[in-house]
């Protein structure tokens, strides 16, 4: 940019030049995420419709005589698509009883999600979000159905339990790494399946085990330590709680001394040690608080969603919550919008397998897909050419083995 | 620290030679392990009662070649000899790169009075236990030696339980359809070969972090296989999911060795590649240029990309040869074992062949013991079940996951991976 003051000087000083920063779009970038995220579900939509007409029976009648009439496969597997996503998105968004469904699968999602994120950011793979889960359930339960007392009292004891529990199975993992060096991610996957051993073990004893069942499920949990539930629908209090985790998360990574050091650690953890930070008490305190928070969503599934504890409680969610937090990019508003889609997903999914028999396995598709997607914008955008270009790669957690 | 690296290089260091700090923390601490595991032992031989325990040397025979030891004394000895052991090891009063042979020393010890305490009075079938070993430890070894290829050459696969999964489920499909073992192995292969295309795609060509990635191909891949269950092999499973289990094949002369013979050398063909896997593995990698050509891209992308290697090709070559090994290990889930194909049935195995692959080193070989070390657990916890012992079933499941986590906490600790591991390569 040459500026000559010479010829002339009454000319103010050109801020309008020509050349702008050649990469970035006007839009801001969280604008564009936005987009690439919608145009990677649309994409994964389309991979869904396909999977639904390649699956569905009517289409596969037509196919049979597709040579006499190929509009009636045409006409079959509009139909099929079609009212699949319809039963999808009614399941979802249809209705006062629909989004309650949606908000109460996502609840656990986020929490756990938020477990992932958090560990994510401090640059350790936490897959341990189910083990932590686990064992936030079974203290939280425990304290629920053998404790007996006063309302709100019992509530916050039995969520502070479930806390501690995971907490302590995070916390071994932080330890562990910190101390030994112990990879964590062989750690969490070796300590879920402890956490789900244990659970099942828990379930044939007198402690836990029902009285006069058979089958590996507790008492129910008092009234006194359940979560208020809104109105008529499953939805409870417990997804208030993960929303104000969101906000812990936010205020922890953001705003916190402690805060700082994750992240520092996260970036970079040999510049972090010689500047004379604890690598090993941010690992500490990440997989302590990670762990805090997916016993969060152990609390909210026994105590909230499901009431006795089963071997079941945990279902896919800690391993739902990995793609959570992916999608999310590691941000707790991200992890929160992550988790309310995955929730709509299931809880439509679930809707969808009702009315039009398409499997709940073709949803996993679907966010597997989505996830795939937003994290390959440039793909996306081979595809959409109109997408503009994003400001830097936007992969926060771009790192490798060695961290 | 620089000292060790100092000490290293020198041939031998004298037994007197100073010890770095964090060498004595680390020796102590394993001692110290070491040290409990040994009394542990010594403890389990103490309880065990007087009775005898007998080995069953030869699967399905119970009266002809059995092993009969009296098991407290036999207990006793091992447990003194694996405290003799973990003491030499605590002392060091042996050369150093004897010190990793204690340590084995002990485990068999220990593992030896554990079956002594939990087999007297009973009859243990301890050629059964060698041949679960192997059955479970198949698809981990193959698994983990994909893991092994793919790190080696700078790319994270946690994708190794996605590429079971269709490898499991293509091999079960075109076995019920053709009937032929080979086109079954041939399909599994050329399956996990697309799943790990993806993989090479999406890491090498759109950047894309590659733990998410893995993660996402794993979920991916379970939802499309159950998807493809829900609608295809559950409403024709006569057609599609009942694919022929491979039938064993004694090699001759081999497999008539005594006890070792019919155990290693009586089994399927996916069995026999998967020993030639691990060889060929391991000669590749470190006897070829290809080999070093990898471990380069591995390491220092950069630098190879300076003397003329080309980074990307190299990287999806190793990438898409690891499908071929995790297509064929998830191929065992069905044809090589179980037969018919059921949603998530390599049940986070492919989790643990990761794990395997972190506790071996990135080393063929490591990845190799320490998937037998996993399956020598998981199948002796079912064999105790069997046999019955005070310790409830439950407990006895999470003993291989507990001794993964003190082998990899106490034993391996700090481990490195190949230093780009998981970056992906940007040309300038």
């Amino acid at each position: 940019m040459s500026n000559d003051t010479t010829t002339e000087p009454a000319q103010p000083p050109a801020p309008a030049s020509p050349v702008k920063e050649p990469a970035a779009s006007g839009l801001p970038s969280w604008a564009v995420q936005g987009l690439v995220s919608l145009s990677a579900i649309v994409l994964a939509l389309v991979v869904g419709a396909i999977l639904i007409i390649v699956g569905d029976d009517e289409v596969k009648a037509a196919v049979a005589y597709f040579g006499a009439a190929p509009q009636d496969t045409l006409s079959a597997a509009l139909t099929a698509v079609g009212e699949a996503y319809k039963a999808l998105a009614v399941g979802a968004l249809g209705g006062l009883n629909p989004i309650a469904e949606s908000l109460t699968q996502a609840t656990p999602l986020i929490c756990g999600g938020l477990a992932v994120s958090l560990a994510f950011r401090t640059g350790l793979f936490n897959i341990g979000a189910q083990g932590q889960l686990i064992i936030g359930a079974i203290l939280a339960a425990y304290v629920g159905f053998a404790w007996h007392l006063p309302p709100v009292l019992h509530l916050v004891l039995a969520i502070v339990a479930g806390l501690i529990g995971g907490a302590i199975w995070g916390g071994v993992v932080g330890l562990l790494k910190a101390r030994t060096g112990a990879h964590e991610v062989i750690v969490t996957i070796m300590l879920n399946y402890v956490a789900i051993y244990l659970l099942q073990w828990l379930l044939t004893t007198t402690a836990f085990k029902r009285p006069g069942r058979e089958d590996p499920i507790s008492p129910i949990v008092d009234s006194n330590a359940q979560y208020p539930q809104f109105g008529d629908t499953r939805l409870h209090v417990g997804f208030l709680l993960s929303l104000l985790a969101a906000v812990f998360v936010w205020w922890l990574l953001n705003r916190s001394t402690i805060g700082f050091e994750l992240r520092a650690v996260g970036a970079n953890a040999d510049a972090s040690r010689t500047a004379g930070m604890s690598v090993g008490r941010a690992y500490l305190v990440a997989m302590v608080v990670a762990g805090a928070l997916a016993g969060l969503a152990g609390t909210q599934q026994v105590l909230g969603t499901d009431l006795p504890l089963t071997d079941g409680v945990a279902a896919s969610i800690g391993f739902d919550a990995i793609t959570v937090a992916l999608l999310g990019r590691g941000t707790p508003l991200g992890t929160v919008l992550a988790g309310l889609l995955f929730g709509a997903l299931n809880a439509g999914g679930l809707q969808m397998q009702l009315q039009t028999q398409t499997p709940l396995t073709l949803t996993t598709v679907l966010q597997a897909v989505i996830v795939l997607f937003v994290a390959a914008p440039a793909l996306v955008r081979s595809v959409f050419r109109f997408l503009p270009k994003e400001r830097g790669s936007g992969a926060v957690l771009a790192k490798g083995w060695n961290g | 620290m620089s000292d060790t690296t100092v000490q290293d290089t020198v041939r031998e260091p004298a037994p007197a030679a100073i010890e770095a700090p964090a060498d004595r923390v680390r020796r102590l601490r394993v001692g110290g392990l070491m040290l409990v595991f040994a009394l542990i032992g010594l403890g389990l031989a103490i309880v065990t009662n007087g009775g005898k325990a007998t080995f069953q040397l030869v699967s399905g025979d119970l009266q002809n070649n059995l092993l009969g030891v009296p098991a407290q004394p036999v207990a006793i000895f091992l447990g003194l000899l694996g405290l003799v052991a973990a003491g030499a090891y605590v002392v060091r009063r042996v050369p150093q790169k004897y010190s990793g042979w204690l340590a084995v020393v002990l485990g068999i010890c220990f593992i030896g009075a554990f079956l002594c305490w939990a087999a007297a009075g009973k009859t243990f079938p301890l050629a059964n236990q060698f041949q679960g070993t192997l059955n479970f430890a198949t698809p981990l070894i193959l698994g983990a030696l994909a893991g092994v290829l793919c790190e080696r050459a700078g790319v994270i696969n946690i994708a190794i339980e996605g590429q079971f999964l269709v490898g499991a489920f293509t091999a079960a499909v075109v076995s019920s359809m053709t009937g032929s073992a080979t086109a079954a192995l041939i399909a599994a292969a050329v399956s996990g070969v697309l799943m790990a295309s993806l993989l090479a795609v999406f890491s090498i060509k759109y950047l894309v972090n590659q733990v998410v990635l893995g993660v996402v191909l794993v979920v991916f891949a379970s939802g499309i296989t159950g998807y493809l269950f829900d609608q295809f092999l559950q409403e024709d499973a006569e057609n599609l999911n009942t694919p022929t289990v491979l039938s064993a094949v004694k090699i001759p002369g081999l497999g008539d060795i005594p006890f070792v013979g019919p155990i290693l050398f009586n089994q399927t063909i996916l069995v026999y590649l998967t020993y030639l896997a691990v060889a060929v593995v391991t000669f590749v990698l470190f006897q070829t240029r290809w080999g070093l050509r990898v471990r380069a891209v591995g390491e220092h992308p950069k630098a190879a990309d300076t003397v003329g290697i080309r980074v990307k090709r190299v990287r999806y070559s190793a990438v898409l040869w690891a499908g071929v090994l995790a297509g064929l290990g998830g191929a065992f889930f069905t044809v090589g074992y179980a037969g018919s194909f059921s949603k998530e049935m390599t049940a986070g195995n492919g989790f643990i062949a990761l794990a395997a692959l972190i506790m071996g080193r990135w080393h063929p070989i490591g990845a190799m013991v320490a998937a037998l070390f996993f399956g020598f657990a998981t199948q002796l916890q079912s064999q105790l079940q069997i046999i019955q012992t005070p310790i409830p079933g439950e407990l006895l499941l999470m003993a291989p996951y507990l001794a993964t986590v003190i082998a990899v906490a106490g034993l391996v600790g700090r481990v490195r991976a190949p230093k780009a591991d998981g970056e992906p390569y940007v040309t300038e």
